[in-house]
């Protein structure tokens, strides 16, 4: 039996490939791809991250809270009066306004949806004090509950892409072209990480959030408003989800599917384990990393390889550093 | 956490009508205090009932003309195994492991290759020889998987399992030799022929389906039974409760851990060859993470730790889309409902874990201090305290 195994494998060899000529080639375009694509991982993770730091929670339904802002996303742009079909020309100007525009609508609907989510779902279990498995279980009820919603309401196809912006090569490097798309969600993205850390780390509501982070019942008694902390870090983290909603929705026009959430979800969400889970920065490296790994991966192993090679590198990282290669910081010592 | 108070219905149904209304406890209490002989003559014709159930077909349970009454048996047979063996990973070592599909999916990849005329291995197995292999090597993968990533805290672990289980499933898409959505046709089954000449182990026909795998059911919750009253079941009990204060207590924590995993993965292939022989046909589509969320729903929701709660919990999970079939449309929106407002209004589950350690410790001191021996484990169970609260 071991004996046809191997020589099966080594005789039906186009399953896998190993092709280091592609992947030279297309290096600095998997670079590229692997960052834009990395930092809307990382502004999820860092949803997963903050909940996480927090309650010491996995929000399992946080993909839902993702997805919930595509949705928001393409309604926004219908009810501009865009339609599925070809990319309008739109002024500049225009063009940021209805993103802008978008990115809010997202925002708001993933933000208040994660604050929902927490009312109903966590809230309750938190005031009678249930073990943290029950917390994973009402998430992955609270996640079947909102994607079946969906699915009622939308049905199980995905929603026409709307396309508001072309991509267009605006210069290259190295031989490898970068688009306006490309630019805009790295921008934005990296613009949003550092908003949010530096909302974390220098203000009042931020010390607040590391407070509860780090000691919940301390700092209820140095005057911190727990739960007002908790809903809050909800909502930012919802809304961050919103964003890289708006982003997800321009790179892939057509990924408003009910179930479209979950992989990305689980990746997101293996990216703020990869960089520490409970770390703000872990989470935009953790991101980075993965985006960058999967793009590699898929011009060196063969497209249909890209997300084992994402979990591959999970297990692999874990194993040797078994908090993230920053480790977990939100909850330690921080003055 | 005191179920003192609950009226739900009594786990233990061999038991003798009481003059007080009976409470889960008081249930509870009796049914240890009786001998091991005494419990197996109240359970036999439990299981005589059960083994009866799909020639009876009886009326309000059947699930026709929706689903085949036998098939939806058998399915629930194998979501019990499921859940007993995914219970001695979650429930019994309280290792949160997201991804048992991917042992299920292994148990049914092996079966398939080893028995299916579309496989590349030509040389086939008979298919009650195929059980042990499929457990055999689900264990090696359960090993292979944990070796490296039980050293993770409980969270990490989780994720670490829920990428294996998709990995599996990736796997089955990519692998030719595992054949992608085409799948395999023609698994085998059990040998033996009917009078007519067609196989007693067909697919159409469940109840002989359904007789093996509650055969096989009894034996894996008898032997599992026999592991959690071990040292290795304390050892279990002591690392679910707190890992740390085992491992200074001397437990072999990362063995025992090892241990769980392997054996959960190996029951968890059992069933997976067996819904590979039942189904005859395997392909990629059946090994998602939902259905790995089923699985864990169903320990959940019956009471992880709790053995007669997560046969509970599993018979609830696949018999409810099977018998209303109406609602199996809104089968996921229902459980995410009710997944939420059970945890909300009773966190244990249906049948909460018996604190079974803290119990034994509680008697042996009462012996030692000289008071009658007292088996009742009420004031243990409200003793301990809900560990690890979200914030």
């Amino acid at each position: 039996v071991i004996h046809q195994l191997t020589t099966l494998l080594a005789e039906g060899g186009d399953w896998i490939k190993f092709d280091v000529a592609t992947f030279s080639q297309q290096f600095w375009d998997n670079t590229i791809e692997g960052l834009a694509q990395g930092s809307i991982y990382a502004l999820v993770a860092l949803g997963y991250t903050l909940v996480y730091g927090v309650l010491k929670l996995i929000n399992f339904a946080h993909s839902e809270v993702f997805i919930v802002g595509a949705y928001g996303v393409y309604f926004t742009f219908f009810d501009l009066g865009f339609r599925p079909g070809p990319t309008p020309e739109l002024a500049i100007g225009e063009l940021i306004a209805n993103l802008l525009l978008a990115c809010v609508v997202a925002m708001v609907i993933s933000g208040l949806t994660a604050v929902a989510l927490e009312r109903v779902a966590y809230r309750p279990l938190r005031r009678k004090g249930a073990p943290r498995l029950v917390f994973l279980i009402t998430a992955i009820g609270a996640s079947f509950v909102i994607q079946q919603l969906l699915f009622i309401w939308r049905g199980g196809n995905p929603e026409p892409a709307i396309r508001l912006l072309r991509p267009k090569e605006v210069f290259t490097i190295f031989g490898a072209s970068v688009t306006n798309l490309q630019i805009l969600i790295v921008v934005a993205s990296l613009l949003l990480l550092l908003v949010a850390d530096t909302f974390i780390n220098r203000t009042r509501l931020g010390r607040g959030i590391r407070a509860v982070a780090q000691d919940p019942d301390t700092a209820t008694l140095m005057g911190v408003n727990k739960e007002r902390v908790i809903m809050l870090t909800f909502l930012v983290g919802g809304a961050l989800a919103g964003a890289a909603a708006l982003f997800y929705m321009m790179k892939i026009p057509a990924g408003a599917q009910y179930q479209g959430g979950f992989l990305l979800g689980i990746k997101a969400f293996t990216a703020a384990v990869l960089g520490g889970i409970g770390n703000l920065r872990g989470a935009l490296l953790g991101g980075l990393i993965l985006g960058l790994v999967e793009n590699y991966g898929q011009s060196l192993f063969g497209g249909q390889w890209r997300d084992i090679v994402a979990f591959v590198l999970l297990v692999v990282v874990l194993m040797f550093r078994p908090t993230g290669i920053l480790g977990e910081s939100l909850g330690k010592a921080r003055v | 956490m005191s179920t003192q108070e609950t009226t739900l219905p009594a786990p233990a149904a061999g038991d003798p009508a009481r003059r007080r209304p009976p409470t889960i406890q008081s249930l509870r209490d009796r049914w240890n205090n009786l001998t091991r002989f005494q419990q197996w003559a109240a359970l036999i014709p439990v299981l005589v009932l059960i083994y009866a159930l799909p020639i009876l077909n009886p009326p309000l349970l059947t699930t026709e003309p929706g689903t085949n009454f036998p098939i939806a048996l058998f399915n629930a047979a194998r979501f019990a195994l499921i859940a007993v063996g995914l219970n001695v990973v979650v429930g019994q070592a309280g290792l949160l492991d997201l991804g048992y599909v991917g042992f299920f999916g292994v148990g049914a990849y092996v079966a398939a290759l080893l028995t299916s005329k579309d496989s590349v291995i030509l040389h086939h197995v008979p298919f009650l020889a195929v059980l042990p292999i499929a457990m055999a090597v689900t264990m090696v993968t359960g090993v292979v998987l944990g070796t490296p990533t039980l050293r993770l805290r409980g969270d990490y672990l989780a994720i670490v399992t829920l990428a294996f289980g998709e990995m599996v499933r990736l796997l089955a898409d990519n692998l030719p030799p595992l054949r992608g959505n085409s799948g395999f046709q023609a698994i085998g089954h059990p040998p033996g022929t009917q009078a007519d000449g067609n196989p007693i182990f067909s697919q159409t026909n469940g109840t002989p389906w359904y007789w093996l795998m509650v055969t096989l059911v009894v034996v894996i919750l008898v032997l599992v039974g026999n592991l959690e009253r071990s040292r290795v079941g304390r050892a279990w009990v002591a690392i679910r409760e707190d890992e740390d204060v085992a491992e200074m207590m001397g437990v072999a924590t990362f063995r025992y851990k090892l241990w769980a995993f392997a054996i959960g993965a190996a029951i968890g292939g059992l069933s997976g060859a067996l819904y590979a022989g039942q189904i005859g046909f395997v392909n990629n589509q059946k090994f998602d993470v939902v259905t790995s969320v089923l699985f864990l729903a169903a320990v959940v929701l019956g009471g992880s730790g709790n053995k007669v709660g997560v046969l509970v919990g599993a018979f609830v999970i696949s018999y409810i889309p099977d018998r209303f079939v109406q609602i199996a449309e809104y089968k996921y929106l229902i459980f995410g409902l009710a997944l939420i407002i059970l945890m909300i209004f009773r966190p244990q589950g249906l049948l909460g874990a018996r604190q079974r350690l803290l119990a034994r410790g509680r008697e042996a001191y009462q012996r030692l201090i000289g008071r009658p021996e007292q088996v009742s484990s009420e004031s243990a169970l409200a003793a301990e305290p809900a560990k690890g609260a979200g914030a």
